[in-house]
């Protein structure tokens, strides 16, 4: 298995290689120079040549995609233009929250998909069946910011005044107003630097997080209520596959003759269903939960848009419109580089659930 | 009785070469037998159709203009202001007032005639789009495929790569230096997509590479392109038309995401993703504005989903029959 694990991971190495090269190519085919680009109005023929020096422009390309590698190696993705902070910076800001909407969206994607598909299948045919694979084939199809805005308006505006109402369209992460305290602050460790204050300031942007690592559950509870629609909007695509693939893959199971044997050894229905057949017919599962997690950072930057929440997809949105172009480079890679490690780690996961995957 | 392939024909028998012709149409006629024995595909078809048919008589059932304001032609008195609520007579709407189905937008155009030829834009982006992805994913898979060696790897590491971002994430890249724009945005995804055309033609070359038939092309000194063209390409059609039409959803959506974006298609050109990006600011006070877009391009692409899984169960010889 460890063995299994460190091929994986090494090839995985010339993945992460050619997503950095891509990036460094793309910015090097914006139009205009790569130093009004990135300095952006700060562009002047001093700062240019100070800033060509340092990543290089003059040296022949080999050499500036080194200088680049080491840049992002050393974490330095540059400075934001609109926001003059450096792009590091921003991303421990913002990350979190795209981190957060993102799991709440896969565990309601996970739980709600596969139960509608372990029901479709258990009963196939059935009114359940078909209802639950109509309401996949219409979640796959319906795109994610018409979902968000169906859903924004249903609780905001149909259920305005009932106690269901929870804040609609550009509702932003927390209450206005809402005060709370850091992680650091909570703890008592406001004078630590470097790399483990990063951590903890990244740990304190997840709301949720830190609201239960530091007690503050009214931060929690304020901070879940504003994640609930955005990650219900968001999750319900994957949702929607993860129940078509646990249905199919679960029926396909199920007809097979070792199912048979144990129903003929006279196991319980149940028993068979959950012990026999779905961990077999997981690996289809896990595959599209790998899938989709691209997908949900995709959806991600619309969600983002619609709920008014400041992560990684509305700065990239953002910085689009403003021509911040440190920012998109910087946070595509980062996106980029957390969707490789992902599909690591499905990979990865195979290995767990069926032995013979190991050996290849 | 010819038996030709297991398939009994029936009533008056025929000359054996004319039966083989008959035995091709008839495969045809049996896989779209197949095709229509699917509750999907049959939805799926129905709501193509009614599309297709919006887009086509968009002229017709539209009174306005897609793309002028109706300021002039009516006054403020008769309902002609920014994103007024449909107004329907037969639901009790005055009778003075023109009949506006879906209201009007925030440019105070019709929303409806808006809506109507969105289905145009729309299904025009689909084809477009895959259309150009197909024709490149097929180039590249079908030279790696049938190369083999280092083009095969080269190729194939490079869509690897493009696979490693998120879709969407790589075609707001992409359009970030080619600008906003709708060409730019559909450009944008078609590459996206090329990868997975380029990894369903090489597959499908791979398979057929090394049988008699083809190297007995080879043989006969057929050039490699003639050999690609009429050896191999048709079998790779099945696989690429059932990726192609799942993939028509697809490409509408991610065309619309660009469009709420604000990247893509711009006003006054009646898109739908564009139509719901301007407005979702409003929903609390002009929901006409994001539903109706909405329902569109749900439709859209719950149609080319389900007629791309139907197609597929249909091809799928180990489903049998």
């Amino acid at each position: 298995m460890l063995q299994f694990i460190i091929r994986r991971l090494i090839t995985s190495i010339p993945v992460l290689l050619g997503v950095m090269v891509i990036v460094f190519v793309l910015v090097r085919v914006i139009p205009g120079d790569p130093c009004t680009a990135l300095l952006g109005e700060k562009a002047n023929a001093e700062r240019c040549a100070q800033f060509n020096e340092r990543i290089g422009l003059h040296q022949p390309l080999p050499v500036q995609l080194g200088i680049y590698l080491k840049e992002v190696a050393t974490l330095d993705l540059g400075t934001s233009t609109k926001f003059g902070k450096p792009v590091v910076q921003l991303l421990v800001e913002r990350l979190p929250t795209t981190i957060e909407l993102t799991i709440y969206a896969l565990v309601f994607a996970i739980v709600f998909g596969m139960a509608l598909g372990i029901i479709a299948a258990s009963r196939r045919n059935s009114a359940a069946d078909v209802g639950s694979m109509m309401v996949a084939n219409l979640g796959v199809s319906i795109p994610v910011f018409v979902l968000g805005l169906v859903i924004a308006y249903f609780f905001a505006v149909v259920l305005k005044g009932t106690p269901f109402a929870l804040p609609g369209v550009a509702a932003g992460r927390l209450s206005a107003g809402f005060r709370f305290e850091t992680i650091p602050q909570a703890w008592g460790m406001t004078d630590l630097t470097g790399p483990p204050r990063g951590i903890l300031d990244f740990l304190s942007n997840m709301y949720t997080v830190n609201g239960l690592l530091t007690l503050q559950f009214g931060l929690f509870f304020d901070a879940l209520r504003h994640l609930l629609l955005p990650a219900l909007a968001l999750g319900t695509i994957p949702m929607a596959i993860i129940a078509r693939m646990t249905r199919s893959s679960l029926l396909e199971v199920m007809g097979l003759d070792y199912v048979r044997t144990a129903r003929a050894k006279g196991l319980k229905g149940r028993i068979v269903l959950f012990r026999h057949g779905l961990r077999n017919a997981m690996l289809p599962v896990v595959t599209v939960i790998g899938l989709s997690i691209g997908g949900l950072l995709s959806g991600a930057v619309l969600t983002e848009t619609i709920f008014g929440l400041t992560g990684v997809g509305l700065t990239i949105k953002d910085a689009i419109t403003s021509r911040d172009y440190a920012v998109v480079q910087g946070m595509a890679l980062f996106v980029a580089f957390v969707y490789v490690i992902v599909n690591l780690l499905t990979d990865i996961s195979y290995g767990f659930l069926d032995p013979r995957v190991r050996q290849t | 009785m010819t038996s030709l392939g297991g398939v009994e024909l029936s009533g008056t028998p025929l000359m054996p070469q004319v039966g083989a012709i008959a035995e091709d149409k008839r495969l045809g006629r049996s896989i779209w037998r197949r095709i229509l024995a699917q509750r999907p595909a049959q939805i799926g078809l129905i709501i193509l159709a009614f599309l297709f048919l919006v887009a086509i008589f968009a002229p017709v059932l539209a009174s306005y203009d897609p793309e002028k304001s109706v300021i002039g032609i009516e006054t403020k008195a008769q309902g002609a202001v920014a994103r007024a609520a449909p107004c329907i007579h037969a639901l009790g709407c005055p009778a003075d007032r023109p009949e506006h189905l879906m209201g009007l937008d925030g440019n105070v155009i019709d929303e409806f005639a808006r809506v109507v030829f969105g289905a145009r834009v729309s299904l025009a982006i689909g084809f477009v789009t895959v259309g150009g992805a197909i024709l490149i994913g097929l180039l590249i898979g079908a030279v790696a495929g049938y190369a083999g060696g280092w083009a095969d790897n080269v190729l194939m590491r490079t869509m690897d790569m493009f696979l490693a971002f998120p879709a969407l994430l790589l075609s707001i890249v992409i359009v970030t230096i080619l600008g906003s724009g709708l060409v730019q945005a559909m450009t944008a995804v078609a590459i996206v997509s090329i990868p997975i055309y380029a990894r369903v033609m090489r597959a499908s070359v791979l398979s057929v590479r090394e049988l008699d038939y083809v190297t007995a092309a080879r043989a006969l000194g057929d050039s490699p392109v003639n050999i690609l063209l009429r050896r191999v390409l048709p079998n790779s059609l099945t696989p690429m038309i059932v990726q192609g039409t799942l993939g028509i959803g697809t490409a509408v959506l991610e065309v619309a995401a660009l469009s709420f974006l604000g990247l893509g298609s711009q006003p006054p050109t009646p898109e739908w993703g564009q139509m719901i990006g301007r407005e979702y600011n409003n929903l609390q006070n002009a929901a006409h504005l994001i539903f109706f877009p909405g329902i569109g391009l749900t439709l859209t692409v719950l149609g080319f989903n389900l007629l791309g899984d139907g197609l597929r169960d249909a091809f799928d010889p180990r489903l049998g029959r």
